[in-house]
């Protein structure tokens, strides 16, 4: 073999491995998490993991609904607050925007979306926090399920935007030709032809944005209050659960992580394997949706 | 021009259109017969599609188009009028077939579904209908809720006819139907056109001259001037003008000596 | 029918002026956090705040120098790792087991794509799981840049390998076979031809790493420590600008240092954006050129 056929032979060996260790950095995670996460499932049980309302590692006990409460909550008011305002805003700025008011927001809404999310959790705990004291409802501390859900919500708010309006963008020209060449409204052609056509594109930001909430830890940890409670209405009327403090899946594994040892160690890797499994439920859910409706979507 | 024609439905006075301060379309006066298939032929870039475009309006979807002179249908000036209404009254359809992304029952119901019909019989016999008026029904009756993406080209086409017919409009405006088309294809939209001209006003744009001569009662010859704005040169019945035309600049675009 | 133009003509009004109002709210909730964090934080900007370290205590005396160069060192590092690893990753998936009618190439080239996806949805708490438990403990690195270094660049790799993957696909097949005609092997075609043509893609996969680590908090907390000295060496524990803001906003009263470190870091990221944006337009005039 000459010396660059050497080179070539090596070069192709080297790429391999890069090749070969990204991949098995994906299977080593996922295997070291599930393996630190056996003892937790068999000691405790994976039903009483999912369904225990104490979570005291001190005596034993290991519960996680409140915190599955706590994420599922919170993802809940963070998407009704926020999912219709970004969808319109996507529309919007994709459909019914000038073109100078979209040349200057569509970069700020992705400088938006790259803004740490610590920076959120600030601004959570400065502002958001003393206004939501402000409220006068028993036992309502600031700290809760509502500062949290409008942390969020602002949160998720560029990512879905700009990512429903980048599908929307993407819907050929053609078609909004020919609904309004049968004398369609914009409005109606927007709602009955584009949207429609969009609607896998639209789908797909709004996992996004689910998985961003549920996956957020650090703005989280800051206006949660972190406490490990079934949510409440503390006596009073449905809404007032909002007002309750709580602690999300992903708070959980941060706030004790650095001082676990054994089974409580274990519980947390638990922990991570059912916020992982409750994504992959949400992204399998939009496209089960997805593939429900494909019969009249593009082939 | 043509004094044996039948009564103009649409009518252009003194009509231009600026892209900004570039004048694409120069003064054009034309009277379009009902009833009868009229074709605007002219070399590539002359503006004939844009002029297609300017009775229903499409132009106004660019930014910075702005236009002079009037367009009138029956008579009524088409910029004063709802910009909606008027495009129920003139239909479309476009060079490159663009059947929505649903079915075959939907696209076609799609326009009398905005139009304000609801009810499901009316809208099925107004699908039907206009399938049918479009020579299409026998090929797709079997499974109206197939999607219209899953047809060929051809198909998708006539298709689009059939959902522009089901408006009932009373102009239909062809922007070059057939040359996305294979030549089988385009025979039987020749075929259709020859039909739809006893209930409609057809206005179409070719490149073809030999589909021209074919399909069209009158023709349109447009040229671009000097400033690469779009004149029409002549037009007349599509007899005479293959023939013998009164213009030199048209005597030599349809010998071919230029274009 | 007119009538009925006109009506329907003003209901798409009313529904416009709501889509206006509501991109305006938009806009303008986002926009108010992040004006109120630069309006708040900017004054206190000053040259002390950026040349003193922070000395802890209650009050959150000091500045942010030690954390400057924290997060430095370990924007180094993590690239250090996930840049050339993510590119030679892409090469292979690209140019070899993309162009491979060998079927195990191709099932190998589909699982590293899935698990990439995968991998890119999985919130980063669990890579700071992953980076605690594997790092700190088992591998004794202990509370230390290497071990948030290594976390960090199993958090970005996916992004990295991405784009470099899209790089690489959008360098045409013309150049690689015009090398190759002229009697390259392989490895000279990507390194003279294929490389040079994806600089920018792959550019912009790194500038997209270096924001995605200068905004994490979750990762750095569980496997950096949070001391506030400046690292000697790389199993120095230490703490990035984004998680001092944290420290800050939860440990001491100092919000007010806490808004100019977060002013710090916004201004860091519309850098970042900046960066992107250039790059990507000199992509698409290259693009053009092709």
């Amino acid at each position: 073999m000459t010396r660059k056929g050497i080179i070539d032979e090596a070069m192709r060996v080297v790429l391999l491995c890069a090749g070969l260790a990204s991949l098995s950095i994906v299977v080593l995670i996922g295997l070291f998490i599930l393996r630190e996460s056996l003892p937790a499932f068999h000691e405790i049980g994976v039903w009483n993991l999912l369904s225990g309302k104490e979570w005291r590692p001190g005596q034993g006990q290991f519960g996680l609904l409140p915190m599955i409460a706590g994420s599922g909550l919170v993802t809940l008011g963070a998407i009704c607050l926020g999912l219709p305002l970004a969808l319109c805003c996507g529309i919007f700025l994709a459909e019914i925007a000038p073109t100078w008011i979209r040349v200057v927001v569509r970069p700020s809404i992705e400088l938006l979306a790259g803004i740490p999310s610590v920076v959120y959790g600030l601004f959570g705990l400065v502002v958001l926090v003393p206004a939501v004291r402000q409220i006068d409802y028993p036992g309502n501390a600031g700290f809760g399920l509502l500062s949290a859900s409008i942390v969020l919500a602002v949160m998720i708010l560029p990512t879905i935007a700009s990512v429903s309006e980048v599908a929307i963008r993407s819907v050929p020209d053609e078609y909004r030709q020919g609904a309004l060449a049968l004398g369609s409204t914009r409005w109606e052609m927007i709602r009955r032809v584009v949207l429609p056509a969009a609607r896998s594109g639209i789908l797909s930001a709004v996992v996004l944005g689910l998985g961003r909430a549920l996956g957020e830890t650090i703005a989280m940890i800051m206006v949660i209050g972190n406490s490990v409670m079934m949510p409440t209405t503390m006596g009073g009327p449905l809404p007032g659960i909002f007002l309750s403090r709580a602690r999300t899946l992903t708070g959980n594994i941060a706030v004790e992580m650095s001082y676990a040892t054994g089974l409580h160690s274990s519980a947390l890797f638990a922990t991570g394997v059912v916020l992982f499994v409750l994504i992959m439920i949400v992204n399998s859910a939009a496209r089960a949706l997805m593939s429900r409706n494909v019969r009249g979507g593009r082939p | 021009m043509g004094t044996d024609a039948p009564e103009a439905r649409l009518r252009t006075v003194d009509y231009s259109l600026f892209y900004g301060s570039f004048r694409a379309l120069r003064d054009i006066t034309i009277d379009i017969p009902e009833n009868s298939i009229t074709a605007i032929i002219g070399p590539s870039g002359c503006g004939k599609s844009t002029f297609l475009r300017s009775f229903n309006r499409m132009n106004e979807l660019i930014p910075g188009v702005t236009v002079t002179g009037k367009v009138l249908l029956d008579g009524e000036d088409i910029f004063h009028q709802n910009v909606v209404a008027l495009r129920r009254r003139v239909g479309m359809v476009f060079q490159r077939p663009n059947p929505f992304p649903k079915s075959i029952f939907d696209n076609v119901s799609y326009g009398p579904r905005i139009h304000g019909i609801r009810d499901r019989g009316t809208l099925a016999a107004i699908v039907e209908r206009s399938l049918r008026d479009a020579a299409i029904w026998e090929e797709v009756k079997d499974d109206l809720q197939k999607s219209a993406l899953a047809l060929s080209g051809g198909q998708q086409q006539r298709l689009c006819i059939a959902r522009a017919l089901a408006v009932e409009p009373e102009v239909i405006l062809m922007d070059e139907p057939a040359s996305a088309l294979d030549p089988v294809a385009t025979m039987r939209i020749e075929e259709l056109m020859q039909s739809l001209k006893q209930k409609y006003t057809i206005v179409i744009v070719t490149h073809n001259m030999q589909q021209a001569a074919r399909v069209s009662d009158y023709t349109a010859f447009m040229m671009t001037d000097e400033e690469r704005a779009g004149n029409l040169v002549e037009f007349g019945a599509t007899k005479k003008i293959f023939t013998t035309p009164a213009d030199r600049r048209t005597e030599d675009y349809i010998s071919g000596r230029f274009g | 029918m007119t009538a009925g133009g006109a009506r329907r003509t003003a209901w798409q009004n009313c529904v416009f002026a709501l889509f206006w109002l509501s991109g305006i709210t938009a806009m303008a909730v986002m926009l108010a956090v992040v004006g109120y964090v630069m309006v708040k934080g900017i004054p206190e900007f000053s040259i002390d705040f950026f040349t003193t370290s922070p000395r802890g205590g209650l009050s959150g005396e000091g500045g942010i120098a030690s954390t400057i160069v924290t997060t430095a060192y370990l924007v180094v590092m993590t690239m250090a790792i996930a840049a050339p690893l993510g590119t030679a990753a892409g090469i292979y998936l690209v140019e070899y087991a993309g162009n491979s009618r060998n079927r195990v190439a191709t099932a190998f080239l589909k699982l590293s794509r899935f698990g990439i996806e995968t991998l890119a949805g999985v919130p980063s708490i669990i890579f700071g799981l992953f980076g605690y438990a594997l790092f700190v403990t088992a591998m004794h690195f202990g509370f230390s840049l290497l071990s948030a270094a290594l976390a960090g660049a199993c958090l970005v790799l996916p992004v990295v390998v991405r784009t470099a993957e899209e790089a690489f696909k959008s360098v045409p097949d013309a150049y690689r076979e015009a090398s190759l005609s002229l009697g390259a092997t392989r490895w000279e075609t990507i390194w003279k031809v294929v490389l040079p043509s994806a600089t920018p893609g792959l550019t912009t996969g790194i500038i997209l790493g270096v924001g995605r680590i200068l905004s994490e908090t979750a990762v750095f907390y569980v496997t950096l420590g949070g001391s506030c000295r400046t690292p000697t060496s790389i199993f120095s524990s230490g703490r990035t600008m984004a998680l001092h803001v944290y420290y800050l906003a939860m440990e001491t009263r100092a919000f007010d240092k806490a808004m100019a470190t977060g002013a710090v870091l916004v201004i860091l990221i519309i850098f970042v954006n900046l960066a992107i944006n250039a790059v990507s337009k000199r992509l698409s005039a290259g693009g053009n050129r092709s």
